[in-house]
This record gives C-alpha cells, sequence and structure tokens, in this order.
C-alpha cells in the first residue's frame, strides 16, 4: 500500500514535468500547427542555466531556486531567436519544412551545448530544501508536491490567460483563420512571439522541476523528453491546455506504475502503446475536438 | 422514354443528422435513365450534402439509396463510384501537380488490371493496358475539348479548362449516374454554353442520367427535364422547370417573404 | 515496349555498369592504398543509406506523408536476417545464396511489419501520422531490447559478414529500379493523386486505404533490404542505434535531396554518408554546421536541392551528341 502511494506520488511529479513540458508544445502548436522538436532542448537550456546560476545564488545568500528567474529569462531569448531566426522564414512554406527546421535547431541547440559545455553530465546542486512527509506509512518528498502543485497552477492561469483576456483571445484567434486576424487588427507576427516566449518560460520552469528530482543535465537530456512531452500533448488532445496537463500525468504514472508493477524493461513501449490507441480511437486526442474535412 | 422498372437512383427518405441538426431530412428522388435532373435551393440548403450522402462521403442517418436497384448505403466512396456514381466539386479539387491526361487515367485505375510484378519488369500487358489507356483517357478528353493540353499540369489550365477536365475525370470512371455541383459556377456565359453543350453530348453518347446543383437558374431551367428544390434541408418543391418558376414556395425560399 | 524507352533502359544499364568498373578499379587498383577498405566501407554505407532514403521518399514525395520512424522498420530488416543467417550459419548454404535469403527475410520482415503498422495507422495524416510512427518505432526498439534472441539489450555480434561493396552496389541498383519502376505505373500515378487530394481520389475510384498501405509496405519492405546490408556490413548491432534521431536523419536527407526526386535522394545519401567522415576533423563542429545549412536550405528551397528534377542519363547522352529534340 505504501508503496503504491509512493509509486502514484512519483509518477504525478514525473508527470507534472512532462506536463509543464507539453504545455510548450500544445501552445505553440495550437497555433501555428507546428511541432517544435526544438522545444525539448529549451528544457536543456534551462537546465544548464539553472546549473551555472544556482551556486551563485547561493553564494549571495540567495535560496538556489531563484536561478529559474535568470532560466527563465534566458530559455525566452533563446525560444524568441530560434522563432524569428529560423521559423518564421518558414511559416509559409508547408508543414514539412517547418518540422525539418524544427528537427534541425533541436540538433543545433544541443551541439551548440556540446561545444559550450563539452560532454560530460553536469551535477545541479540541491533546488529545494524540502523535508520528507508521510501519509499512510509513505514516505513522500515535499518538492514532489511541490511540482504537481507549481504544475496544476500554471495550467489553471494559462486557461484563464487564454479564455479571458483580450491577447488570450487573440491567440485563439490567430489558428482559426491567420488572415482574417490580420484584417481584424491582430498582429500575428508579435502573438506567435508571445506564444513562444511564454512557452519556453514555461520550459524554464519544467527545467527547475527536472533538476529537483533528477540533478543531472546532459546535452541531449531534452530530445526524448521532449519527444514523451509531446507525446502527453497530443495525447491529451493537442491545441487543448487542459489535455497537456492530463497527458502529461496520465503518461507519468503510466512509466512509473508500468516501472514498479508490470515490467521495467517494457514501460516506454506501453506509453507509446497507449498513445497509438488513443489516436486510433479518438485521433483527436482525449480532450480534443475531432473536426473533419470539408468536402 | 419508355417507363423504366427499376430507377438508376432511388433516394427514400434519406437524411443525416450532424449532432442534433438535421443537415438533410426526408429526401426522396428518383431519376430514370438518361434523365437530367436539377437540384437547387438557396445557399446552405443542404445540396452539396445530398451529393456527399450520394457518394458515401458521409453515411445516411436515414432512409436508404438504391443504384439501378441495389442499396448503396455503408459503402465507401471508392465503391460507390465503382457501383457507377460519379461527382464533381463544387470546389474544383484536381490532382494539381499531375497532368491532364495522368488526371483522367487515376479515375481509370480501377479498370487497369496489371499487377505489380508486371510494372516492375515492364511487362508487354504493361505496355499495352498504359497504351489503352492513353487512347482511352484521349477521347474523353477530346469530349471536352481537352486533347490538345493533356500534356499540360492541372493546375496550369485556366478555370473553365480545369471545370471541364474534372467532368472528363468523372467520366473515366464509366459511371450510370453523374452528379455535377455547380459545373458552371465562376463560368462566362461562352463558357457556360460551352458546357451545356458538352453536358448534352455526355448524355446523348453515353446514356448516363445526370443530377445537377446550380446556381445559375437560366441554365437549370434551359437543360434539366424535372427540378427539385429543397431549403433547410428539406424537399420544397419539385417539377418541370415550368412548375418550379410558378411555385410561389420556391419564390419565397429564394427571395423572400414578402412582409407588406 | 516502345523502342526509345528499350534504348534508354540499355543506355543507363551501360551507364551504370561503367560507374561499376571505375569505382571497382578505383578500389582494386589500390589507389587509396591502407585506406582502401576505409573507403570501401563508406561506400556501402552510402548504398544502404541510398535504399533508405529513397524508399523513405516513396513515402514522402510521392505519397505525401512523412514518418519518423524509418529506422524502426530497418531495425526489423537488420535484426530478422541477422538470425536467420545465424541459425542458418555453418549449414553450407553457399554464401551468396545466404545473402540473398537474408535480404529477402529482411525485406519480407519489415514488410510484413508495414502492413500490421500502416492498416491501423494510415487513416491519420500528417503530424498525427509521423507522431504515431515515431511510437511505433520506439516501442519496436524496446521490444529489441527485451527479447533475448535480438541480444537482450545487449550488442548483438557475431552476425556472418556477407556485405561488401561490390554486392550492395547491386542490390542498391535493383532496389531503386524497383521503386522507380513502381513509381511510373499506374500504382505510383495512383498515389501521387491521393497525395494531391485524397477526397478527389476516392471520388475518381480509387480505395485510398489500399494504395497507402501498399505504398507503406513497400517502403518498409525496402527498409528491411536496407537493414539486411547494415546488419551483414557491421556484423554487429544494438537496438539504441535505429533511435529517433537516425530516423529523423533519413528524413532530412530525403528533403535536402528534394521531396520526390529519386535524383535527389541518392545524392543527398551520397553525399551525407561521406560527409562525417569528410568532416572528421572539426567533429565537434559537424552537426552544428549541418544543422545551420539544414536550416538554410528550409529557408531558402524548401523543395529541397533537386525539387522534383530527375537526373536522365539518355537526355544527356542526347544533348551532348546534339541531335536529340529540342525540349
Amino acid at each position: 500500500m505504501s508503496i503504491l502511494i509512493q509509486s502514484i506520488i512519483n509518477g504525478l511529479n514525473q508527470g507534472a514535468i512532462y506536463a509543464l513540458i507539453a504545455l510548450g508544445y500544445t501552445m505553440v502548436y495550437g497555433i501555428l500547427r507546428m511541432i517544435n522538436f526544438a522545444h525539448g532542448d529549451f528544457i536543456m537550456v534551462g537546465a544548464y542555466t539553472m546549473f551555472y546560476t544556482a551556486p551563485l545564488m547561493v553564494s549571495y545568500g540567495m535560496p538556489p531556486w531563484m536561478a529559474v528567474l535568470l532560466a527563465i529569462v534566458v530559455c525566452t531569448v533563446v525560444g524568441v531567436l530560434v522563432e524569428r531566426i529560423a521559423y518564421k522564414p518558414v511559416r509559409n512554406s508547408g508543414s514539412i519544412s517547418a518540422l525539418i527546421t524544427a528537427l534541425a535547431m533541436s540538433v543545433f541547440l544541443e551541439n551548440l551545448a556540446m561545444v559550450l559545455f563539452g560532454g560530460n553530465p553536469k551535477t545541479v546542486v540541491k533546488i529545494f530544501d524540502l523535508p520528507m512527509i508521510e501519509i499512510f506509512g509513505a514516505k513522500i518528498q515535499m518538492k514532489y508536491l511541490l511540482t504537481l502543485g507549481i504544475g496544476i497552477a500554471i495550467m489553471v492561469i494559462l486557461t484563464l490567460f487564454v479564455q479571458t483576456t483580450k491577447l488570450g483571445k487573440a491567440m485563439r484567434a490567430v489558428p482559426q483563420d491567420r488572415e482574417a486576424a490580420t484584417i481584424v487588427g491582430i498582429n500575428v507576427d508579435k502573438i506567435i512571439t508571445i506564444t513562444f516566449a511564454i512557452g519556453s518560460a514555461l520550459a524554464a520552469v519544467a527545467a527547475m522541476m527536472y533538476c529537483s528530482t533528477y540533478p543531472r543535465c546532459t546535452t541531449d537530456m531534452g530530445s526524448m523528453m521532449g519527444i514523451k512531452a509531446f507525446i502527453a500533448a497530443v495525447l491529451g488532445g493537442i491545441g487543448v491546455i487542459p489535455g497537456a496537463m492530463l497527458g502529461g500525468l496520465i503518461i507519468g504514472l503510466i512509466e512509473i506504475l508500468v516501472k514498479v508493477y508490470v515490467a521495467p524493461g517494457w514501460y516506454e513501449a506501453i506509453t507509446y502503446s497507449i498513445l497509438i490507441v488513443v489516436l486510433l480511437i479518438k485521433p483527436s486526442g482525449i480532450l480534443g475536438k475531432n473536426v473533419g474535412e470539408k468536402v | 422514354m419508355a417507363a423504366q422498372k427499376v430507377p438508376v437512383l432511388k433516394a427514400s427518405h434519406l437524411g443525416i443528422q450532424f449532432g442534433g441538426l438535421k443537415a438533410v431530412d426526408d429526401f426522396n428522388m428518383e431519376i430514370g435513365e438518361s434523365e437530367l435532373i436539377g437540384l437547387i435551393g438557396p445557399n446552405g440548403a443542404g445540396k452539396t450534402t445530398v451529393f456527399n450522402l450520394l457518394t458515401g462521403v458521409y453515411q445516411p442517418t436515414e432512409g436508404a439509396y438504391y443504384l439501378c436497384g441495389d442499396k448503396m448505403n455503408g459503402k465507401k466512396t471508392h465503391q460507390v463510384v465503382e457501383a457507377g456514381i460519379a461527382r464533381t466539386f463544387q470546389n474544383i479539387r484536381l490532382f494539381k501537380k499531375l497532368s491532364v491526361l495522368e488526371n483522367v487515367k487515376v479515375a481509370m485505375n480501377k479498370d487497369m488490371k496489371y499487377s505489380l510484378v508486371s510494372a516492375i519488369f515492364r511487362s508487354g500487358k504493361f505496355w499495352n493496358e498504359e497504351k489503352e489507356t492513353d487512347e482511352r483517357a484521349l477521347e474523353l478528353l477530346k469530349i471536352v475539348h481537352l486533347e490538345e493540353k493533356a500534356g499540360y499540369i492541372a493546375e496550369n489550365l485556366p478555370y473553365g479548362e480545369q471545370r471541364r477536365l474534372e467532368i472528363a475525370r468523372a467520366l473515366a470512371t464509366g459511371m450510370k449516374l453523374l452528379l455535377l455541383d455547380e459545373p458552371a459556377a465562376g463560368m462566362n456565359p461562352t463558357e457556360t454554353a460551352e458546357l451545356l453543350d458538352i453536358i448534352n453530348h455526355i448524355r446523348d453518347e453515353f446514356g448516363i442520367s445526370v443530377l445537377l446543383i446550380e446556381h445559375d437558374m437560366s441554365l437549370v431551367m434551359k437543360i434539366c427535364e424535372r427540378i427539385q428544390v429543397i431549403d433547410y434541408g428539406v424537399t420544397i418543391a419539385s417539377g418541370t422547370p415550368e412548375e418550379i418558376a410558378n411555385n410561389p414556395k420556391v419564390i419565397e425560399a429564394y427571395l423572400g417573404k414578402d412582409e407588406d | 515496349m516502345p523502342k526509345k524507352i528499350k534504348i534508354n533502359y540499355v543506355i543507363n544499364f551501360i551507364g551504370l555498369l561503367l560507374l561499376f568498373a571505375a569505382l571497382y578499379a578505383l578500389f582494386e587498383t589500390g589507389i587509396f592504398g591502407t585506406r582502401t577498405d576505409y573507403f570501401k566501407g563508406i561506400a556501402t554505407t552510402a548504398c544502404y543509406t541510398i535504399i533508405m532514403v529513397t524508399s523513405l521518399n516513396l513515402l514522402v514525395g510521392i505519397m505525401g506523408e512523412f514518418s519518423l520512424g524509418h529506422a524502426g522498420f530497418m531495425s526489423v530488416g537488420a535484426y530478422a536476417s541477422a538470425i536467420l543467417t545465424n541459425a542458418l550459419a555453418e549449414k553450407g548454404v553457399p554464401t551468396f545464396l545466404l545473402f540473398l535469403l537474408a535480404l529477402l527475410a529482411g525485406g519480407i520482415a519489415a514488410g510484413i511489419t508495414g502492413v500490421l503498422v500502416g492498416i491501423p495507422t494510415l487513416k491519420l495524416r500528417g503530424d498525427y501520422l509521423a507522431i504515431v510512427t515515431v511510437a511505433f518505432a520506439e516501442i519496436i526498439r524496446v521490444a529489441f531490447t527485451n527479447f533475448e534472441i535480438t541480444g537482450g539489450g545487449r550488442t548483438m555480434s557475431g552476425i556472418t559478414k556477407l556485405s561488401n561493396f561490390y554486392w550492395a552496389f547491386w542490390v542498391m541498383v535493383v532496389c531503386v529500379t524497383i521503386m522507380y519502376m513502381f513509381i511510373r505505373s499506374r500504382f505510383g500515378r495512383t498515389v501521387k493523386a491521393i497525395r494531391e487530394d485524397y477526397i478527389a481520389a476516392a471520388a475518381s475510384g480509387v480505395n485510398v486505404t489500399f494504395y497507402k498501405v501498399m505504398t507503406f509496405t513497400v517502403s518498409a519492405f525496402f527498409a528491411g533490404v536496407a537493414g539486411a546490408i547494415y546488419a551483414h556490413y557491421m556484423t554487429a548491432m544494438i537496438p539504441t542505434s535505429f533511435n529517433f534521431m537516425y530516423s529523423a536523419e533519413f528524413l532530412t536527407e530525403v528533403i535536402i535531396g528534394g521531396t520526390g526526386s529519386m535524383t535527389g535522394s541518392i545524392i543527398g545519401a551520397t553525399f551525407l554518408s561521406a560527409l562525417p567522415e569528410a568532416m572528421r576533423a572539426f567533429a565537434k563542429y559537424r552537426m552544428l554546421g549541418y544543422s545551420v545549412v539544414l536550416v538554410l536550405i528550409m529557408i531558402f528551397r524548401p523543395g529541397g536541392i533537386f525539387g522534383r528534377w530527375e537526373f536522365s542519363l539518355s537526355k544527356v547522352l542526347r544533348r551532348i551528341a546534339g541531335k536529340g529534340d529540342k525540349e
């Protein structure tokens, strides 16, 4: 019983990290219909920023998690630069061009990190100094609950932002009809840039959560996590903000539970199988809306 | 014409719902051999939905339709085409990057027999069949006056010719019933007149039945033997062109109710 | 068969023979000295990469859908063929026959996988299909990591060395020719029509799903053949080599060469197989430069370097002779 509770909390923690990354994918996909493969690498950028700046924070007498503020700035700048320099020019050349450009940016960031930081893994200092608590005999890390809380809070804020603010409404208008959005006075370029900025900032937060659970950064940490997070976004219904959260949590839970109870070697295969089954039954994902083609 | 025992097309109580909305309701129609029927109605009345129902793009939620007595419900689009219903599209849907000839040949694929192995080894069967298909496709292009443009890429044709190519492609399926979705849309009077000739010619030469959706009332009145009018998915009138032209319900649907 | 086409076939065959003779002479005269084997290796890599990229181009260029899991089919071919040759080793099967059997086993195993993957998934399109192909390739990778017969997560080694450049060259020629014939037949025409407009294709009597699954299967079959060459050239392999990045590499090679251009695929694959070796001195910056070039190509030539253009030896000859019909 205590193992079960512990596993569920671990799974939710893992899931919340995926969910934070998935939110970035879903926002960009929702607005541009583009899989931003480089998004996973934004996490890597955030993690390295944490690695270098967290000790600085400590030396100035501040808590190490304050480094996330710097990480947010760095990730936002990187995200916006990637969008402006690489994605904007190919925006109208079709989905394959956009996909390849995104893949290329992913390779670029990873190899740039390799040149700048070297190939050896780096160990990040302890981000949160939180105690363990006991619930029904299960030892639970407080920081896991914190991750989950932050994830849910961000999802709620984002949903409210997109539903109620003027900027959020503009963000929803752009994917419907880019030209019409321009006609009614929406600056499409600006909206897309803001979307990337928000997505990248979330990646920095996700990087902090990741480093507090696994205090290690490598140059390729982003790509595999990125794919899983994207799958989480598709599973929940891409373009739908609560969908990203739901998808992330489902995948996190399945991974941990399968690892503990079923077959440790197979957890990835099971995650992917579930994605395939969901897509075949409901191509738009769990919370997505089905849109057929007009004849 | 002798009375037909089995109509080419029979639709009885055909209907479809999207969510709670009845897009088409209780649609009935009979088309005899080589008849030319017009289906008209205001924008959004459900005309194209009828076409989509008759070609297996949508499956009817009520009623049934029959081609020469065979029930077509549940068939996929390509099976419906195989059975003998072909169509054109309101917003032209050509294979844009393929040549004019290839556009027509694609629709003949279902009659071609050579196997993958024949294709890979370029057997005699491959060459013969490709040659025969080329010749037949060129004949069809002649009917729509496009034989000289067989080598053009479809997207480079002017608008009116693209519409005619769509008709040739539909003909290539060897259908019994041809559904034309606003074939004259966007055409000038000369092009429309040419189209009229083509449609008449097709009927005479192939003896097929035609169901035509059209906005251009003069065209419909000129060539259709019978006309059916729908509005909000419901049939509001049907009869000869004269009857339709004088039907107050039709005038109301098109012009709105006279309030004074 | 039209006479002109017959002549073209003969010309192309002679061209291939000359190319082969030139490469043979280059390798056998020992111009490269001790590095001969090294260059032969690169040439062999180029051969199976060409098969991978052209077969993927069948999906991307002709069918208009992109797969990010092509390395998955390659691994199915690689492992299936290796298991077969391991079972047949020292049973006295002549080497050439064994190699042929390995190729067929690889192709068929991957082809069957292609059917199994294709039937349920090909109703999805675009990004959704791409992500499902990633998922399938990952499932295949995890399965091979767990199965004992495929090494159980460790390197599967001791596979008989059956591939060499000379055989790989002709296998590549046969594979590319078959795919070319496929494209230029009623099958290719139909698949292109589906790419252009699947609704209109269905309305023209085309069974869209059938032709999509067929193309997917053909493509997977050749990926399996390439995998078989790979396995019997490397003689050792591990499932993680066939990962997402490997699949992505093939896709980028297709796009760089030109979607729909077999010529582009062949040149792209050859060039990119040789590139890592040529740039060994700058290994650290190689991938960095590669990604920048890729982005530049996407910005300035989104259709790839060769677009849809195809090289034709007979056209070139006619132009040189100056008597050909001016087109």
